[in-house]
């Protein structure tokens, strides 16, 4: 694949495996038995059997006639909405879940934003009776209250990520702790494509469904395989990569990845890592993040709690460094507007995260046989408290 | 007292060939408890009879500690602690202390920094060695090595009893002053637990016969972990533990009395 991984866990510039010491022998067993974990036979047949039976699996494309109407394009939703627990996280916690009960581990660390993905991780712990402690940042605890009552409910200890802004990038920071202090019968389940090296290519690869499937029910749709235009929310990207990665090497296809502006990409209240990012290391990988001169990283902001993290994985940073990708913003109002707006025109509730994939078509000028797929990543039910304040319902 | 480095043996190259045993490293992090207390701090540890220091530079994500170290690092970068006042604060460290200075932190903030630059002008304030724990050892021989060798500055690897075998002798092909030996897999601040299993791993790493000595850190606390640790290697490091003395008043005036807790000299 043009732009896939390299030996060294590279993606042009971006990558690597920046860890400290004591997580070295963790990311190295990884490495070493990913692939073929991955491509085992027996591996292959439970992960697909799993996210048929019990994810629901394909996820439907929807032909939205009402946004197309509207938009002048033939527009697709890809509904990872109504992926069992509600978003596309599923796809890779299976995944890896099915990795870390072959690699003998006993014990599932994760951290979470939004809480989708926490949730995602303690439902496959259930599943598998495995034991589930989920990091989440105290503020995202708050706005995501539901999800960490669904976590609780399914087993898993919530711990409350108390430094820095207190958010998805805090959980992170102590998710790699508690991995650097129970080094031998943990495995840690990272929810996005970020992390050392293998994690993104590993979580990509796990989320590559999404397109897997969009190309066959694209063709079922349109007689054609190649859409004009793919769309995404990132926050670390991992929807986004899935929804691109079958297209990665069809150029013709345009690859929009929308990030969380907040209040606006100049506001100082922002999440938009490629407007606002340099090149540097966040959570293992050389990549983009927001940082201050020194090498700080920067507190991100996003209504969106799932987006609100102040990097991208270093696939993305790629993409963008090479312009393979097209990465746009999308501020708080105009995301919650396009939430409602779907509710209204589609009948189906987004999540915040989702919207601001949606809110960006507004933004774009299509043509009119334009065929244009958008990943409806997750449901709106755990934003309602949020979308209830902000229109007074 | 006083040595320049000479045939490229830097202070802790000279350190190590003239005593072997029972060195006590410090660390602490600058600009805390004040922006400016950096130095001050340095000179009362050599007089009170500290073998080397680590000086680390904070980062606002440091995932490799505890909470003590987290809160310093934050403080110092709420009173404005970058790497180019820690160098401002540096300039006259060869003139009021003489002990080897290790400067220790992530790896973004050098990046940031610029590698070159962060060596060259570690050299010239009279820096030692660097401690980047998040520096992996492909990146450190293909990019960073050359400037470190260029500026005489050692750079110390971390071994813990995960590493294998194998890695451990490549880290010792790529030292050059001292090894530090993680006595368990843990972030800083935790409590040295000498079970059979942590005394197996420093006994096998005792038998390999490196040829660099070793420096055990992190959970070393007291006289007893000090004492432990210095039956197994060439001496041990105390950070969280010190960190915690500076939070109290008058923290200089108690350096002598925790370096003799630590290691007393009778
Ligand atoms: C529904 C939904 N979409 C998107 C995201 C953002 O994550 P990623 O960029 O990895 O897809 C999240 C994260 O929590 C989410 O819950």
């Amino acid at each position: 694949m043009k732009y896939g991984v390299n030996e060294q866990g590279y993606y042009g510039d971006f990558g690597g495996a920046y860890v400290p010491e004591m997580l070295y022998p963790n990311v190295e067993e990884l490495r070493q038995q990913y692939l073929t974990i991955l491509n085992d036979p027996d591996f292959k047949a439970e992960f697909n059997q799993l996210l048929k039976d019990y994810v629901g699996r394909p996820s439907p494309l929807y032909y939205a006639k009402r946004y197309s109407e509207k938009y002048g394009a033939n527009i697709f939703l890809k509904r990872e909405d109504l992926n069992h627990t509600g978003s596309h996280k599923i796809n890779n916690a299976i995944g890896q879940i099915l990795l870390a009960q072959r690699l003998g581990k006993k014990r599932i660390i994760a951290e979470t934003g939004a809480g989708q993905h926490g949730v995602a991780t303690a439902t496959v712990c259930a599943l598998k009776g495995i034991e589930c402690v989920v990091y989440m940042g105290e503020v995202d605890m708050e706005r995501q209250a539901p999800n960490v009552a669904r976590m609780k409910m399914l087993g898993a200890k919530v711990v409350p990520a108390m430094s820095g802004s207190r958010t998805l990038k805090d959980a992170t920071n102590e998710a790699l702790r508690d991995w650097i202090a129970n080094p031998v019968d943990t495995h840690y389940i990272i929810g996005s494509v970020v992390g050392p090296y293998p994690y993104p290519d590993m979580v990509a690869r796990f989320q590559s469904i999404i397109s897997f499937e969009t190309k066959k029910q694209l063709f079922e749709h349109t007689g054609k395989e190649l859409p004009e235009y793919v769309m995404a929310c990132v926050g670390g990207g991992s929807n986004a990569m899935g929804m691109f990665y079958h297209f990665l090497d069809d150029e013709s296809v345009r690859l929009i990845a929308v990030e969380a502006a907040g209040k606006g990409v100049n506001s100082g209240h922002s999440a938009a890592t490629t407007f606002l990012g340099k090149e540097g290391v966040l959570h293992g990988s050389r990549t983009i993040l927001m940082q201050t001169e020194d090498g700080q990283v920067v507190e991100p902001y996003s209504i969106s709690a799932g987006l609100d993290y102040p990097g991208i994985g270093p696939q993305h940073a790629h993409l963008y460094k090479i312009k393979r990708a097209e990465y746009a913003s999308v501020t708080d109002d105009e995301a919650l507007q396009a939430g409602l707006l779907c509710c209204q025109l589609e009948g189906i509730i987004p999540a915040i995260e989702s919207a601001h994939a949606l809110a960006q078509l507004e933004k774009m000028k299509f043509k009119k046989d334009d065929n244009v797929v958008i990943c409806l990543s997750g449901r709106g039910d755990k934003d309602l408290n949020t979308y209830i304040k902000y229109f007074n319902y | 007292m006083s040595y320049e480095p000479s045939n490229n043996m830097n202070r802790l190259n000279q350190l190590f060939a003239t005593k072997g045993n029972n060195l006590l490293s410090i660390y602490y992090t600058a600009g805390y408890p004040e922006l400016n207390s950096t130095l001050d701090i340095a000179e009362a540890l050599e007089k009170a009879g500290v073998d080397f220091l680590e000086i680390g530079f904070p980062y606002s994500d440091p995932v490799a500690d505890g909470p003590t170290i987290q809160n310093s690092s934050q403080q110092a970068l709420d009173s404005g602690m970058t790497l180019k006042v820690l160098f401002e604060q540096l300039k006259d460290l060869r003139k009021r202390i003489s002990i080897p200075i290790l400067l220790m932190g992530y790896v973004n903030p050098i990046m940031q920094y610029g590698v070159e630059r962060f060596c060259k002008q570690a050299a010239e304030v009279g820096v030692d060695g660097v401690i980047v724990p998040d520096l992996p050892i492909y990146e450190y021989e293909t990019i960073y090595a050359k400037y470190f060798k260029g500026n005489n500055l050692s750079n110390i690897f971390l071994i813990t009893p995960q590493t294998s075998p194998d890695r451990i002798s490549k880290i010792d092909d790529l030292s050059n002053s001292f090894i530090y030996l993680l006595s368990s897999s843990s972030i800083t601040g935790g409590s040295l637990n000498v079970s059979d299993s942590i005394e197996a791993y420093y006994t096998r790493v005792k038998a390999m016969n490196l040829k660099n000595p070793t420096i055990i850190g992190f959970g070393i606390s007291d006289n007893a972990t000090f004492t432990k640790a210095c039956q197994y290697a060439n001496g041990a490091i105390v950070g969280s533990k010190f960190v915690k003395l500076l939070e109290e008043d008058n923290y200089l005036e108690k350096i002598p009395a925790f370096v003799q807790s630590i290691r007393p000299i009778y």
